[in-house]
């Protein structure tokens, strides 16, 4: 049968409507709230023109692509030591357009994890790979017939998984090996 | 205070930490009674989002009790109860004047390209999240909101993130009575964009994973046909199929970074971090929507490039709508929804874990244990 202008097939809205609960209940637009997406009558309850600068009580990096430091920002974690450097060259001397700037950033994140467990072994406090990854959850919780048999499609990569959250060790493991068959 | 904290790439604990003070004189610290994971969370928690520190606390879906407040602060008082909408923002940078809250030019240092969002990253801006007894919630006056009495804390807390994401999701599909919807990912975005958009008219609301206890989720709460993707040769065929050979007209992308269905795209950017996101979802929603159809992304998307099927979206006319949800601007007709019965949203969640066991949670819901679509972190009993 040749293609004609028809609507889709489905059922009736006064049978959606008997059926689903609130069905049609925003079916005007008006009655939705980002409707259109950019509004300038409303009230976010600020009352200034501009929020006033937080104190930068410590030099924070920012993108180059804003012309100034924004008056409001995070302090979470400062940069610090090599994987600091790494970040700070990143926001220094790329643009969020340029590869380099993200993959740095990224970089900069595996340094950190290594330097991070470094110093908490150092400090009495090394990580528990069994408590931090939650594998306990796995008991009594239906660990495999929540994964087998089922059709999941991630169960043919999440073998994955273990080589990720054990990576640096198996590269030190497979240093190690390859020193002593020398 | 004790805190959920990073330590790498599926891996995380509880640390004391610093109760956080005011840095600024429209800060207020709240003391946070309920958290949720947020499937987005997980990409943090996988390591695919670029500047995560160590050290960080995770958790942008949070409500509590209004500990402390800066000088300037006048919407709130300490002992207000309080929701937080994920978005961190000023209210009168260009963008908030516009109302694009996610949008917001003035909190976030790290990147221009998203607005501030609590717990994520320093790439959106460098703030501690709500998986901890206490954070701190910049521009008090503009974000948090007091929880109505009558309203279920569980409720309010789906308001923050999930629910609204959902809504939003919808709303960007420009639905239209009698569409067909189809929605990539069961999750509970998916579930809320799902019933969404019953609520503006769809004519046919068709859910796709391959979570067997997710879909019969969808049927049950969303009243959606579903379908699983790997029960079929081909998801697009399938759907092209169900839409008389047309293809759906609005199609809700819910997945995001870490699609699966496609090893070889899942792999590169779930687990090698060679792409910005996994973009089978999305690459399958361009494939299934009709020539002029909308497509609207909720799914999260890291920074960096993805393999799309661009030239498909061009060549079939597709308007592809995206946005961070706007959290606060739904929340007024969501709150009625919820009054008047039509919305329930404590119903997806399936797990409650004391902050304690946080790192168990991450993994039950990562891995897709036990049934878990939702778990909510308590801090208190």
């Amino acid at each position: 049968m040749p293609y004609i202008a028809s609507e889709h097939t489905h059922p009736s809205s006064d049978e959606l409507r008997a059926r689903i609960p609130g069905w049609g209940a925003d079916l005007d637009p008006a009655d939705r709230p980002s409707v259109p997406r950019e509004r300038s009558d409303l009230a976010s309850g600020a009352h200034w023109v501009i929020p006033e600068q937080q104190p930068e009580l410590r030099r924070r990096e920012r993108s180059v692509e804003h012309g100034m430091l924004p008056p409001v920002f995070g302090t979470a974690q400062p940069l610090h030591g090599i994987s600091g450097l790494i970040r700070g060259a990143a926001y220094k001397r790329f643009s969020e357009a340029q590869t380099a700037h993200w993959l740095l950033l990224i970089l900069g994140d595996r340094v950190d994890v290594i330097g991070s467990r470094a110093r908490s072994t150092v400090r009495g406090r090394p990580d528990n790979p069994i408590r931090e990854t939650g594998v306990l959850s796995e008991i009594g919780r239906h660990p495999i017939g929540s994964r087998f048999g089922r059709g999941r499609a991630d169960v043919k990569h999440s073998w994955l998984d273990p080589v990720i959250v054990l990576g640096p060790v198996s590269v030190l493991a497979l240093v190690l090996v390859a020193r002593r068959r020398r | 205070m004790r805190a959920m904290v990073y330590r790498g790439p599926y891996r995380i604990r509880v640390e004391e930490k610093p109760i956080p003070k005011i840095e600024h004189p429209n800060d207020a610290i709240v003391r946070v009674t309920r958290a949720a994971i947020c499937g987005s969370d997980l990409h943090l928690y996988h390591g695919m989002m670029p500047d995560t520190r160590v050290g960080s606390t995770f958790g942008h879906e949070f409500i509590g009790v209004v500990h402390e407040v800066g000088p300037s602060v006048q919407n709130l008082a300490v002992g207000d109860r309080v929701m937080v909408p994920f978005n961190i923002y000023c209210g009168t940078c260009y963008f908030c004047a516009k109302g694009l809250y996610s949008n917001c030019h003035n909190v976030n240092p790290n990147a221009t390209a998203v607005g501030g969002i609590y717990g994520y990253s320093h790439t959106c801006g460098g703030y501690d999240g709500g998986q901890a007894e206490y954070v701190r919630v910049p521009l008090a006056d503009v974000g948090p909101s007091i929880i109505p009495d009558w309203l279920h804390e569980e409720d309010a807390l789906m308001m923050t993130d999930a629910l609204a994401t959902g809504y939003f999701g919808a709303q960007l599909g420009d639905i239209v009575e009698g569409d067909t919807v189809v929605v990539f990912g069961a999750g509970p975005v998916g579930l809320f964009a799902a019933q969404s958009a019953w609520l503006m008219g769809a004519g046919r609301v068709i859910v796709i994973d391959h979570l067997d206890y997710r879909l019969e989720k969808a049927r049950e709460f969303a009243f959606a046909e579903t379908i699983s993707f790997t029960d079929v040769n081909d998801i697009v065929l399938e759907l092209k199929k169900q839409t008389d050979w047309l293809g759906a007209d609005v199609i809700i992308d819910a997945v995001g970074a870490e699609a699966d269905g496609n090893v070889i795209q899942h792999v590169s950017a779930a687990k090698l971090k060679l792409q910005g996101g996994s973009p089978v979802a999305l690459n399958w929603a361009i494939d299934s929507a009709r020539k002029g159809g909308t497509i609207s992304v909720m799914g999260a998307y890291g920074p960096l490039f993805s393999a799309v099927k661009f030239g498909d979206a061009m060549n079939k006319g597709l308007t592809i709508r995206t946005n961070q949800a706007p959290a606060k601007r739904q929340w007024p007709r969501l709150l009625e929804h919820i009054q008047a019965g039509r919305l329930v949203p404590r119903d997806v969640i399936t797990h409650r874990i004391p902050l304690e066991y946080v790192a168990e949670g991450y993994h039950l819901f990562s891995a897709k244990l036990d049934g878990c679509i939702k778990t909510v972190i308590t801090t208190e009993p």
